[in-house]
């Protein structure tokens, strides 16, 4: 019992260990990828004597202290409570959707075999798709609680919008689940290790590849990023729904934006492109598809397999920033109408062709 | 330890629904709802109900409760700091719902109807799980999960037909 | 039944003291110098012309209604997913029933110009 509770913890640990950080470096990565993209030199002038550690002094230290020592400003009139409690109720479920994710197949320490998950839930995948729904609340009160109607038109307008892409990624996680048959994460990863014909892995994105654009797309706009991010308006609104907030919280808005980015990320390596897997290595070694078989011990495995998920992950992350920083920002009602009248019927659309091509090719 | 565990649960699910009914402002106690929800969810999970859990926390505290907020916000409701003074009345009035409760439960619910199993009864390890209720839902209770279809498209009708005077 | 929950319990108190102690920190650590200019709400150098609520359109709440109604429908279709296969075309014709109807809760709503400009 209490090495279960230690070796939760440390998983725990272990996910909010690579989220944090990955969220600050995803700012750096914004800044000085944006910097490249739109030939300028960026963010440069943090460093430590000189030495600007490639932007980890920016991000992780002077960036955080900056806004924790800046003043919170907390407008007149409104209930402090619900302005206080808007970012946490953003950036809590964003961080424990994140931990659904496997990092890693298992890992076998003095008998006992840990799954390399922090939450193991065999309804996984809906897990995550609850913290994502109760992502909504933390815009749809920081638009009420700052007494600014600006604030609260990006704060109604943002929560329809990512509600209504919901919908969209739902449908695409439904076409998922028919392709392996199950909920839970971890399955699906372990079932994407198969072969087709001996040679092509089984990955997601073979299967599903309509699906793959949907949830794409659809993470892309619930995160509220660009081409989808008019609730926050960056030209318009001033900051959309966290105009009245400073310090501290503005930063936990930001950072609940790029733990979301790293959430989309997660979830498109894993449920697409083969999570932790990397096509032909098993468990005990590397087993090509013309017989020759490498055998590794178990912790190399592990090693590679977690490196594997973090490029993954890593890559997304930067095609979502590529992204932003080359499309243009998108109407309202444009977001909209590409929510409810493009993706709704297409992701059905897609359930159904899926279902009628299992099962004429299974009976 | 699960049984405690329940109870303790159950405290502070009731103590939040508590802040539903007694909170001056209504986002307040919208909040207290979502809140109350979540709890009712992880019960869920005690009683091994893992698909009804999430399904709860999906559907119910994170899609009917932005309704509730959209509304909420939507007609301004402002804040009754009148509120504790209703206190009375209002509570004389949940006692008599609660005892009205209480006789509809007697005579409805026989006694000796599931006499013996109690929370600590063994469940099957695939009681709550999603391909046991899916079964259920797909072959014994095909009917309800058809008229489940019509009942939403009559509420979307309903839904665009009150909203449609303000639309145009 | 534990051991699946357990590092749901963990995994949250660990993310919620982080959240915590962001907020803490930012409390303690933030100079308090408190005025009214800087307590008005932010409108680019405007004074603040009148109460937050506008005229609000009922679209948001037909998008939150119609929200509701397609993710019941989009959780209906999860125990299906998992089980389709053993369902075979009798889940199949169900569940295109099912779909049908919601299909046509779409058109009409999408005809009516409930899915226009918000």
């Amino acid at each position: 019992m209490l090495i279960d509770l230690l070796i939760a913890a440390i998983k725990a640990l272990i996910v909010i260990g690579m989220v944090l950080p990955l969220a600050g470096i995803l700012g750096w990565v914004e800044r000085k990828g944006s910097a490249l993209i739109q030939d300028r030199i960026g963010a440069n002038r943090a460093s430590i004597f000189g030495f600007a550690g490639a932007g980890l002094v920016n991000t992780l230290m002077a960036d955080p202290l900056k806004f924790l020592t800046k003043e919170d400003v907390i407008p007149a009139g409104v209930d402090r409570l619900l302005h206080t409690l808007a970012p946490c109720i953003g950036l809590f479920p964003a961080i424990v959707a994140f931990a659904a994710v496997p990092f890693g197949d298992v890992l076998e320490v003095g008998g006992r075999v840990i799954n390399l998950q922090a939450i193991g839930l065999n309804v996984g995948i809906l897990y995550v798709l609850a913290m994502m729904s109760l992502g909504v609340y933390g815009v749809v009160l920081a638009g009420w609680a700052s007494n600014n109607r600006f604030s609260l038109l990006g704060g109604i307008r943002g929560s329809a919008q990512m509600i209504s892409y919901e919908l969209g990624m739902g449908l695409a996680i439904v076409a998922t689940v028919m392709t392996y048959g199950t909920l839970d994460l971890q399955a699906m990863v372990r079932a994407q290790g198969h072969l087709i014909g001996g040679w092509i892995p089984a990955w997601g994105i073979v299967y599903q590849p309509v699906a793959f654009l949907l949830f794409l797309i659809a993470g892309i706009a619930e995160s509220k990023r660009v081409p989808f991010d008019l609730p926050e308006g960056e030209s318009e609104l001033v900051a959309g729904f966290f105009t009245e907030y400073s310090g501290i919280k503005y930063l936990m808005f930001f950072m609940t934006d790029f733990v979301d980015v790293a959430v989309v990320a997660a979830l498109v390596t894993t449920l697409y492109f083969g999570g932790w897997q990397i096509p032909y290595l098993m468990r005990d070694g590397v087993h090509f598809p013309w017989g020759t078989v490498v055998a590794l011990p178990q912790i190399v495995v592990v090693l590679l397999q977690l490196a594997a998920f973090m490029i993954k992950v890593l890559f997304f992350c930067w095609l979502q920033v590529l992204i932003r920083w080359s499309l243009p920002r998108y109407r309202y009602d444009q977001v909209m109408r590409l929510g409810w009248r493009g993706l709704l019927p297409v992701a059905l659309l897609n359930v159904m062709a899926t279902a009628v091509l299992v099962l004429a090719l299974q009976g | 330890m699960s049984p405690l565990l329940f109870c303790i649960l159950g405290a502070v699910l009731i103590a939040s629904a508590f802040g539903v009914v007694l909170s001056t402002s209504p986002i307040r106690s919208a909040l207290s709802l979502i809140v109350t929800l979540f709890f009712i969810a992880v019960e869920f999970l005690f009683l091994d109900a893992q698909l009804v859990a999430a399904l709860q926390i999906v559907v119910y505290a994170g899609a009917i409760m932005v309704l509730f907020l959209f509304v909420i916000m939507l007609l301004n409701l402002q804040d009754d700091p009148q509120a504790l003074a209703k206190l009375p009345l209002r509570a004389a009035g949940g006692c008599l719902g609660g005892l009205f409760l209480l006789a509809a439960l007697h005579f409805f619910v026989k006694p000796g109807v599931g006499a013996g199993t109690g929370i600590n009864t063994a469940v099957p390890d695939t009681f709550g799980s999603t391909e046991t209720l899916g079964e259920m839902l797909f072959t014994h209770y095909l009917f309800a999960f058809e008229i489940t279809s019509v009942l939403l498209l009559v509420a979307i009708i309903g839904a665009v037909v009150l909203a449609k005077k303000n639309l145009t | 039944m534990t051991e699946q929950y357990l590092p749901v319990l963990v995994t949250f108190a660990f993310s919620a003291a982080v959240v915590g102690l962001m907020v803490s920190l930012g409390r303690l650590l933030g100079p308090r110098h408190d005025s009214t200019e800087k307590g008005e709400a932010f409108e680019c150098g405007n004074p603040a012309s009148g109460s937050a609520w506008g005229r609000f359109s009922v679209k948001f709440y037909l998008t939150a209604i119609l929200f509701i109604v397609f993710d019941v429908e989009v959780v209906f279709m999860y125990p299906w997913a998992v089980l389709f296969r053993r369902l075979g075309w009798f889940g199949f014709g169900e569940m295109t029933v099912f779909v049908a109807m919601l299909g046509v809760a779409l058109l009409y709503v999408w005809r009516k110009g409930a899915l226009e400009w918000d």
